[in-house]
């Protein structure tokens, strides 16, 4: 280590923590810093100034500070000290009277952090890293230490934080009184349990509707994906090809529009259901709303997670045991029903869950198709959004949906991770592939057809549904007048001017996509290698956490950051970061997935040799590991990137005037009837996802192709 | 790299539009029409250089958002919707008081608007209730009266907002209130719910529904129901027989907001004529409130319309709003659709 690098890793935080806490603003604008205010009349900030100022002059006198005995407590102390202030005294005053006795000026209360004060907080966590390096945590690698640290108070801030202030809301009265009564009689509503619908009397309570909905939608996709899967992989069947290439439109396919395709199709004056009706003399009736619309929805949403997962289970099981068994001279039906299914029910169990899993967490469709069938997700949002501010009611519902959600992922977390099941084991892998029974492709053909005419069918609406008069009432004359009141422009002597409604959001809609999407991939990526390379006390933990993150259904997250995010300390609703925040947390196990699965098949050895020729965590994860795992960065900002574009269920209850998202655009263009212009937005967005992606593959894509090649060359094999 | 620099340039061209530039922005909560609330920011935009940040909710909805962030307001302006909702922010002190130059030339019911609130908002539009109904669905014997709409014919077939977050929808039920009194009024709408297929968010989605067939009648605006016909849906308009009542569409400077001074120029604006008669070029066809602006020849004639004689400061009033409100959510908000 030379003495530059030295010097700094003496002074670093502390003196980054003596800067700022004499110079950046403590809170928003027109502050001073901690220190001046700490002077002025907010005694109350004046240990943080004390103990950095301690600590700082540790540093300055002691080289070997972070072995300090004192260092340690000091630290966690202002830490504690920081968040102790900022959440006992808010915008209106301390919350305990007690309080006024020992700082009366808090009276007047203080407004949310500031620039200062989160800088202050990343200084302090810093320093904590080191403190910890110093004293084994890591293996001693202050990289790996302060990512590790870094990332959990992450998590802890915008996943475990929010969550918690949302079961407590749960437990505040509506004249703020908390007490567990409110939660009890929120959550015994009739309105919540009633299964009067089961037995045909009545309605059910949205607890029911939504479980009956995620268990009829899984069961629906799941036998689809099936199908699709038996198709693909073991018949002759001739569109293979396109069948793959169907599972990916859901993804870039914006909310709403398959809800509204729904409804000029099968509506009171859909297209079919007229035809229909007028051949059998009936009239038309609005069948389509309630839980028939959303189940179809959900089913050509979902069908392709279900086909995916049981696909790859399927090419996994090894030809040989069904060989076996047709050698033993069982028929090909005896051997599907007693080999392939047996193997193939893990893959079935996790593709029922996953599928029940994302039905509770829609909104999308059962707000377009919902009619009076209310399941949770929708109730959350008119609990929020609605007339009646009622964040208790929201809140008690959204712990419903919690628990229920993180069961079902708790059972299939479960069910994968036995392995007992896997059958290809490198050793051998002669054999076969036998195809599927006739009969069992003849059941899957005429399952899988209506589906595909239905795909068909309703991106066919999606695509010419935006540059058509009205598509709802059939008048097919062609026209963008519904793309110009989106998107008009003026180009004047001033500049240029962007009239349309939609530019706004639109152009929120980029930003947060691109400010999120690297953020997502990197923290993503750093916490697989973090969760794959390095042990560390407390990683059970930090798995569970991130893995909790994965599990959130959107709604809950939207309600808990309102709960969380409303009010000062960390005050920032209504701002662009919030929307990016959400986006990184929710996205984030998704780039670790995609890293975990690339270090996998990754030997250490590389990394191990360019730590032996004393690399330190950071270099060798710069200059090793992300080059090695190219692809599946990539795969991470795509996906971070096309998520952000098109999720709605918690960013809806977090836009503003100020910043709007495209699909909360389209969704208030959907409630109020304009179908045309939301057909319209949605295609515009699909272009945009697909030339950004383009784009993102011309930039980092043919680097990794690159690479790639010149590594397979070079290698021997 | 000149690729990625021209990648870098396209981000940066559209920066200034989102986080820097901007020094003067107006943030609107628009609750007419969304046709109607982009016209009219629009045509402020050109006419000031102003950008607006606009968002359409329904009244009571906005009345909701505007009631949850009084710590820290967001919004600057408070334009159109029924005005019962507005009267409501004004006793709340959630409105601002402002005595525009432009109120001497308002009709008498837009300037008592204003004096019931003490000066906290004004009336800027007025238009009657009715309902509309589609003419290839009802054809023969079609409704007239209130009491119509109760015929087992209309099953599952009419629509109405949800009165918690539609003006109009509250419009209708103090009107029921008003012409037959309250218990018998919460009679009728326990009998009205059956045959109701859906209590909308938005006050104007229930016509817009006719206008497709999706339901045979829509409970709305006269003004609603016109600007349908004129697009070339089959609605018919009605004026129900036992008489109906009315709103005055209102406009209020939210208290506290980030941009007040593009506020109070927003307020001058809007009371003047011509931006009065934005509205019918985005087909809405409200009475402007305006006395020399011309009220467009498609708008419903008050003066046919058998009015009563609506009670705005008694109906806008925190404590009846909000007791009616209740015993909806509990009588019939319960019953379920």
């Amino acid at each position: 280590m030379n003495r530059v690098s030295l010097t700094w890793a003496r002074f670093s935080w502390p003196t980054f923590l003596v800067f700022l806490t004499l110079i950046l603003p403590w809170y928003d604008s027109g502050s001073e810093s901690v220190f001046a205010e700490a002077i002025g009349d907010k005694s109350w900030l004046f240990p943080i100034v004390l103990l950095t100022g301690i600590l700082s002059i540790l540093a300055l006198i002691d080289p070997n500070w972070r072995r300090h005995a004192l260092a340690g407590p000091l630290v966690i102390t202002g830490l504690c000290w920081l968040f102790l202030q900022a959440f006992t005294i808010g915008l209106r005053g301390p919350h305990w009277l007690l309080i006024l006795d020992l700082f009366p000026s808090a009276v007047d209360g203080q407004t949310g952090f500031g620039f200062g004060a989160w800088a202050l907080v990343l200084a302090l966590v810093g320093a904590l890293s080191e403190v910890l390096a110093a004293r084994g945590f890591c293996r001693g690698d202050r990289f790996a230490s302060f990512s590790v640290i870094g990332i959990a108070s992450l998590l802890g801030l915008f996943v475990l934080f929010p969550i918690l202030k949302l079961v407590f809301a749960a437990f505040v009265s509506n004249d703020g009184v908390i007490s567990i009564y409110p939660f009890f009689s929120r959550l015994v509503a009739p309105d919540l349990w009633g299964a009067a619908c089961l037995i045909g009397a009545g309605r059910c309570g949205v607890v029911i509707n939504s479980v009956v909905l995620g268990i009829l939608a899984g069961i629906s996709a799941t036998g689809l994906g099936l199908a699709l899967a038996l198709l693909v992989s073991r018949t002759d069947f001739r569109m293979k090809r396109w069948l793959r290439a169907l599972s990916i439109l859901p993804i870039i396919t914006p909310p709403f529009v398959v809800g509204v395709a729904i409804i000029v199709l099968f509506g009171r004056t859909g297209i079919i259901t007229v035809e229909v009706a007028s051949l059998l003399e009936i009239r038309p009736s609005r069948w389509v709303y309630g839980l028939p619309g959303i189940l179809m929805a959900q089913i050509l949403a979902f069908t392709p997670v279900a086909f995916l997962v049981i696909l790859s289970a399927l090419e996994a099981i090894n030809p040989t045991l069904e060989e076996a068994s047709t050698t033993l001279g069982a028929r090909p039906l005896t051997t599907f029903r007693k080999v392939t299914l047996p193997l193939l029910r893990p893959a079935l169990a996790a593709a029922f869950l996953l599928t029940f899993i994302e039905s509770l967490a829609d909104f999308g469709n059962p707000i377009v198709l919902g009619g009076g069938y209310d399941v949770l997700s929708t109730k959350i949002f008119f609990a929020v959004v609605g007339a009646q501010y009622d964040l208790g009611r929201a809140a008690t519902l959204s712990v419903v949906l919690l628990l229920l959600t993180v069961t079902a992922f708790a059972i299939q977390q479960v069910w994968v991770g036995r392995s007992t099941y896997v059958t290809v084991s490198g050793r051998s892998d002669a054999g076969l592939v036998s195809p599927a029974p006739p009969v069992i492709k003849w059941i899957a053909v005429l399952m899988v057809a209506p589906f595909v005419f239905f795909t068909f069918g309703v991106y066919l609406i999606v695509l010419i549904g935006g540059f058509v008069h009205d598509i709802a009432r059939m008048e097919l004359a062609p026209t963008f007048t519904h793309l110009w009141t989106a998107f008009s422009f003026e180009i004047s002597d001033t500049g240029l001017q962007l009239y349309g409604s939609a530019w706004n959001s639109m152009i929120t809609t980029l930003w947060v996509s691109a400010l999120s999407a690297p953020l997502t991939m990197g923290i993503g990526i750093l916490t697989a290698w973090l969760i794959a390379r390095q042990e560390f006390a407390g990683k059970h933990i930090f798995e569970f956490i991130t893995l909790l993150s994965f599990a959130i259904p959107g709604t809950v997250v939207g309600v808990s950051y309102i709960a969380a995010f409303n009010i000062p300390p960390i005050d920032m609703t209504g701002t662009l970061w919030i929307l990016v925040i959400c986006f990184v947390f929710r996205n984030m196990p998704v780039g670790m997935r995609a890293g975990l699965a690339a270090l996998a098949q990754i030997d250490r050895s590389m990394e191990e040799a360019s730590q032996t020729m004393g690399a330190g965590g950071a270099r060798v994860l710069r200059d090793v590991v992300l080059p090695l795992i190219k692809p599946s960065v990539f795969t991470a900002l795509v996906y971070a990137f096309v998520t952000a574009m098109t999720a709605v269920s918690a960013v809806i209850f977090l836009v503003s005037a100020r910043h709007n998202m495209a699909t909360a655009y389209i969704m208030g263009r959907v409630e109020n009837g304009e179908y045309a212009l939301a057909i319209a937005y949605s295609t515009v967005l699909m272009l945009v996802m697909i030339v950004c992606v383009a784009l993102m593959n011309l930039m980092i894509g043919r680097r990794i192709l690159g690479r790639r090649l010149s590594f397979k060359e070079g290698s021997p094999s | 790299m000149s690729r990625k620099n021209l990648f870098i340039g396209a981000a940066f061209a559209l920066f200034p539009l989102t986080l820097v530039a901007q020094p003067k922005e107006l943030v609107l909560y628009c609750s007419v029409g969304e046709e109607w609330c982009r016209a009219q920011s629009e045509a402020f935009s050109r006419e000031t250089g102003i950008n607006v940040l606009m968002t359409r909710k329904s009244s009571g909805e906005t009345f909701a958002q505007i009631k949850a962030e009084q710590g820290q307001p967001r919004g600057d302006v408070w334009w159109g919707g029924t005005g019962d909702p507005h009267l409501q922010a004004a006793q709340e002190d959630l409105t601002q008081e402002y005595r525009s130059p432009s109120l001497s030339d308002v009709q008498d019911w837009a300037l008592r608007q204003a004096e019931t609130s003490g000066y906290r908002t004004v009336g800027i539009y007025a238009g009657a209730l009715g309902f509309g109904y589609n003419s290839t669905l009802v054809t023969a014997n079609p409704p007239a009266c209130w009491a119509d709409l109760l015929d087992a014919r209309y099953a599952d077939d009419i629509q109405v907002a949800n009165p918690n977050s539609s003006g109009t929808s509250y419009t209708m039920l103090a009107t029921m209130v008003q012409i037959m009194g309250e218990n018998p009024a919460f009679d009728y709408l326990k009998k009205l719910n059956s045959n109701i297929s859906q209590y909308t968010k938005s006050g104007s989605a229930p016509i817009r529904a006719a206008a497709t067939g999706e339901t045979a009648i829509g409970i709305v605006f006269m003004h609603d129901a016109v600007a349908q016909a004129v697009g070339g849906a089959p609605i018919m308009t009605v004026a129900p027989c036992e008489g109906t009542g009315y709103e005055v569409g209102s406009m209020s400077i939210i208290k506290g907001g980030p941009n007040p001074e593009a506020a109070k120029l927003w307020y001058d604006w809007a009371l003047s004529a011509k931006a009065q008669e934005i509205g019918a070029t985005a087909k809405s066809y409200q009475v402007p409130s305006n006395k020399n602006a011309v009220t467009p020849p498609e708008a419903p004639k008050l003066s046919d319309v058998k009015l009563i004689d609506y009670d705005f400061a008694k109906y806008g009033s925190s404590e009846v709003r909000t007791a009616l409100l209740a015993r909806w959510d509990a009588e019939i908000g319960t019953l379920g659709k």
